[in-house]
């Protein structure tokens, strides 16, 4: 075994040890330890996706000395390498944009905590996606709802308690279904680690025990993540928390817990219950229909919002539907555009609540759209990172949306009953995005009238080289995601035929 | 002749102007525009004595309308929230007929050839003495086959201790002025019973025992019923007994906030070095070197000791720190 292989074990360990260290470290301390804890992880994480790119196969890690069905144990392939490298780098910029707010926001004793949460956070994202263990992949479940509440509430203004109450149970409620199928599941198959389990699983669908435990198994586990993950019945929990959060918690959640949500669902689809099985139960309909739904009626709950934070929010809850309707078409090149969807909302959605900060500073720390006018002459290089990222969303050639829903409509003409309904949707919530979105970049761009209330002065008027450095950072990632998708949509799916 | 036309306030395009200079939301004007139905064309009808008359009218019937549309309102928001109620009642039988239904499906509670009586639990049953050293086989499995999920438990420990510090721990040299009160009147330590002998004599006698077992709990783990989850309950608990009959101040003797950090800090380390030096082994197949000894010794075993010894720790401490947290914000 290369020394290479180690690397996904070294960094998840390297994550949850320094979340450990940071707790005596003085805040600054374990902040700039964070800082280059999430930069090494990401390289490890980078060389972890050379290695299975050259060798192109998966490979299985034991965590100790007992093999397979004894023992942990995590997994490494195309997929995950990517997907670890890009949770990566959205959480490296997504601390360093918001780093200054942060110092804002938190007391100045309890930063370290807040370092303590992202590193926790990071190393139970890492392990959500390198897992290869269903009891592994709940205990970090657990440690990611935790220290997503902790990231919330420790901005201990306004509203971020409500919201972090609102998080918690609605998050606690999908942990508990989560649990509930994985026990279902283990009673069935008396496995736990998710190859030997899939065994178990065809052996049981060939024979056709169990059948309905299995349905509920499969509807209880859908749910449970759909919740955490925000699919749109369930999105309530949303705008608050992503609202009222400090930016760089708003970003780290929106941009990245949901999607280690649904990477874990994607995993657990295809190897444990057989995306065949989910096609074949209905349950890809279900979801379908969720996500078609979320897809609409997020973009008109956005239109409705004043409060520029809760738009981008609601947003959030129209590009998930995005991503479970492709998970929901039942074809492998719809799976693909979901997950190009997880990489392009991250990046996308990430980049918006980060170049915002840029804006709100500016503009008297105010969020409505009157206080906005004009934001994007004062703060250039905000202004041109939010209208990238609006567009990006709204689906402008070159940038990653524009991928995104190419690959969505292209996905939609492989499955006959679903096309039609899919490529009509993806027209109308497009428009609709591009109402919200482009309604608010045409703000920033418009001068401000004489009626309109002074501007307080702002406290510090140039926004720092953090900032500015994480917004050029995030419209490069958008522009390579947009311009170079080919390797990376083959990347892609060469990653879900190494799942089976 | 056409007639210039001056309801430009509730034209379409008006409105998509407000809207989109961010002037209006959504409710308020929805609610205006019907208001603004009414008024003007009835005034521009009117004289200009009957305008007076309409205009008394009009207030008066638009605040009957107001009255009778709160009425509505509150109608309304009465019945949204018995039909909520009643359909979550109906949610709720729902979820727990078909997890019901389910539980009938399952295999039978016990039974010999049940999915779960396989090769796994075969194997931790019969050679887990051998390959673990330990004769507990409960514990055998949770700090040696599946050590990484122990791991992240004790990690969920430490975040949850971390959360409440950053909700309930209040600054004492903090700027703002109402914290620095909040901490004084929710301080305590002034009320405290210091001489409760009754508790005071009770604890003399229990405190000792109930460590002892404790720390018998911890170390026996691998040998007996127990480990560090259960032992290290014991633990916590008796020092939250020792708190309550002597008080703050001889607490502080022992335990500060500056010890808990520390004995956390270096249990999950060791945990973290220990079983990083496992997995890494284990996973490139390497022997470990560490010697299992003779099984049913207090020595034996590996790492299963000193790791019980770890998470014994971390939950005792994280018991204390939630108690004294939730009592006063501070240790």
């Amino acid at each position: 075994m290369s020394l290479v292989q180690n690397f996904p074990f070294f960094s998840i360990i390297l994550a949850m040890f320094s979340g450990i260290l940071s707790s005596v470290l003085s805040g600054r301390k374990a902040r700039n330890l964070s800082l280059a804890m999430i930069g090494i992880t990401t390289l490890l994480s980078g060389a972890t996706l050379a290695f299975c790119l050259r060798t192109g196969e998966s490979y299985t890690y034991m965590m100790g000395h007992f093999p397979a069905p004894w023992g942990n144990e995590i997994r490494a392939g195309v997929l995950e390498g990517l997907t670890a490298v890009m949770f990566g780098v959205v959480m490296f910029l997504a601390v360093l944009g918001g780093l200054d707010h942060t110092a804002e926001d938190v007391e100045e004793k309890k930063l370290n905590l807040f370092y303590i949460m992202i590193d926790l956070m990071l190393s139970s994202l890492l392990a959500l996606v390198y897992t290869n263990d269903l009891f592994t992949a709940y205990v970090f479940v657990e440690i990611n709802t935790i220290a997503g509440c902790g990231l919330i509430m420790i901005r201990q203004k306004g509203r971020s308690m409500s919201a972090a109450i609102r998080y918690m149970i609605m998050s606690q409620i999908g942990s508990g279904l989560f649990l509930i199928g994985l026990s279902l599941l283990y009673d069935v198959t008396g496995h736990l680690l998710m190859s030997p389990a899939k065994e178990s699983v065809e052996i049981l669908a060939a024979a056709g025990d169990y059948r309905i435990p299995m349905l509920v198994i499969m509807a209880v586990i859908s749910v449970g993540l759909a919740i955490k993950s925000g699919l749109y019945p369930f999105h309530y929990w949303i705008p608050d928390t992503y609202g009222y959060a400090t930016p760089t918690a708003s970003a780290v959640l929106s941009g990245l817990v949901s999607k280690g949500y649904i990477f874990l669902l994607v995993k657990i689809f295809y190897r444990v219950l057989g995306y065949d099985h989910v096609i074949s139960s209905q349950m890809a309909n279900v979801l379908y229909a969720f996500g078609v739904a979320g897809m609409v009626m997020g973009s008109v709950h956005a239109i409705q919002e004043t409060d520029t934070r809760r738009m981008t929010a609601y947003s959030s809850v129209a590009q998930i539907g995005y991503i479970y309707m492709g998970i929901g078409l039942g074809t492998p090149s719809g799976m693909v555009a979901a997950l190009f969807h997880i990489f392009t909302h991250s990046a996308t959605k990430a980049l918006l609540f980060i170049s915002a900060v840029g804006l709100y500073e500016v503009s008297g720390d105010k969020k409505d759209f009157v206080s906005l006018r004009g934001a994007a002459y004062r703060n250039p290089l905000a202004g041109i990172g939010f209208a990238v990222g609006s567009l990006s969303m709204v689906g402008f050639p070159m940038l990653s949306g524009f991928i995104s829903k190419l690959l969505f409509a292209t996905s939609a003409q492989e499955s006959p009953h679903k096309m039609l309904p899919t490529l009509f949707v993806l027209a109308v919530s497009t428009t609709l995005n591009a109402i919200y979105f482009l309604r608010l970049v045409i703000t920033l761009y418009s001068r401000r009238r004489a009626e309109d209330d002074p501007i307080p002065e702002p406290v510090n008027a140039k926004s720092s080289w953090k900032l500015k450095l994480a917004i050029l950072c995030f419209i490069g990632v958008n522009l390579v995601l947009g311009m170079a998708s080919q390797p990376i949509v083959q990347a892609i799916s060469d990653g879900l035929g190494m799942f089976d | 002749m056409s007639r210039r036309r001056d309801d430009y306030e509730t034209s379409m395009a008006f409105r998509f102007l407000q809207w989109l200079n961010g002037e209006s939301d959504t409710l308020s004007r929805n609610m205006e525009a019907r208001e603004a139905i009414v008024r003007p064309e009835e005034t521009f009808e009117a004289e200009a004595a009957q305008k007076k008359a309409y205009g008394e009218e009009l207030s008066r019937l638009s605040a009957e309308n107001a009255d009778k549309r709160a009425v509505l309102r509150a109608r309304g928001i009465r019945y949204f929230q018995r039909f909520y109620k009643v359909m979550s009642v109906i949610l709720c039988i729902g979820i727990i007929l078909v997890l019901l239904w389910t539980v009938a499906a399952l295999p039978p509670t016990g039974g010999a050839d049940n999915p779960a009586n396989n090769e796994v639990a075969a194997r931790y049953i019969e050679k887990g003495l051998q390959e673990t050293g330990a004769v507990n086989i409960v514990t055998g499995m949770i700090l040696d086959y599946r050590a990484f999920d122990t791991f992240g438990e004790s990690c969920v420990l430490f975040i949850a201790s971390c959360c409440v510090l950053v909700l309930l721990r209040l600054d004492a040299d903090s700027k703002d002025e109402s914290v620095r009160k909040m901490i004084a009147e929710s301080d305590d330590r002034l009320f405290e019973p210091k001489n409760d002998v009754v508790l005071q004599k009770c604890a003399c006698v229990l405190v000792p025992i109930i460590l002892i077992f404790g720390i018998y709990i911890v170390l026996n783990g691998h040998l007996s019923p127990g480990g560090g989850f259960s032992g290290g309950a014991v633990l916590g608990s008796g020092l939250i007994l020792y708190l309550n009959a002597y008080g703050y101040e001889k607490m502080s003797r022992m335990f500060t906030e500056k010890i808990y950090k520390r004995t956390t800090l270096c249990a999950l380390t060791f945990y973290c070095l220990a079983k990083s030096y496992s997995f890494f082994t284990g996973a490139n197949h390497l022997e470990s070197g560490i010697p299992t000894g003779t099984p049913g010794a207090i020595l034996s075993s590996g790492l299963i000791l000193p790791l019980n010894i770890c998470v014994g720790l971390v939950v005792a401490c994280t018991m204390y720190v939630f108690y004294t947290l939730f009592r006063k914000g501070g240790m």
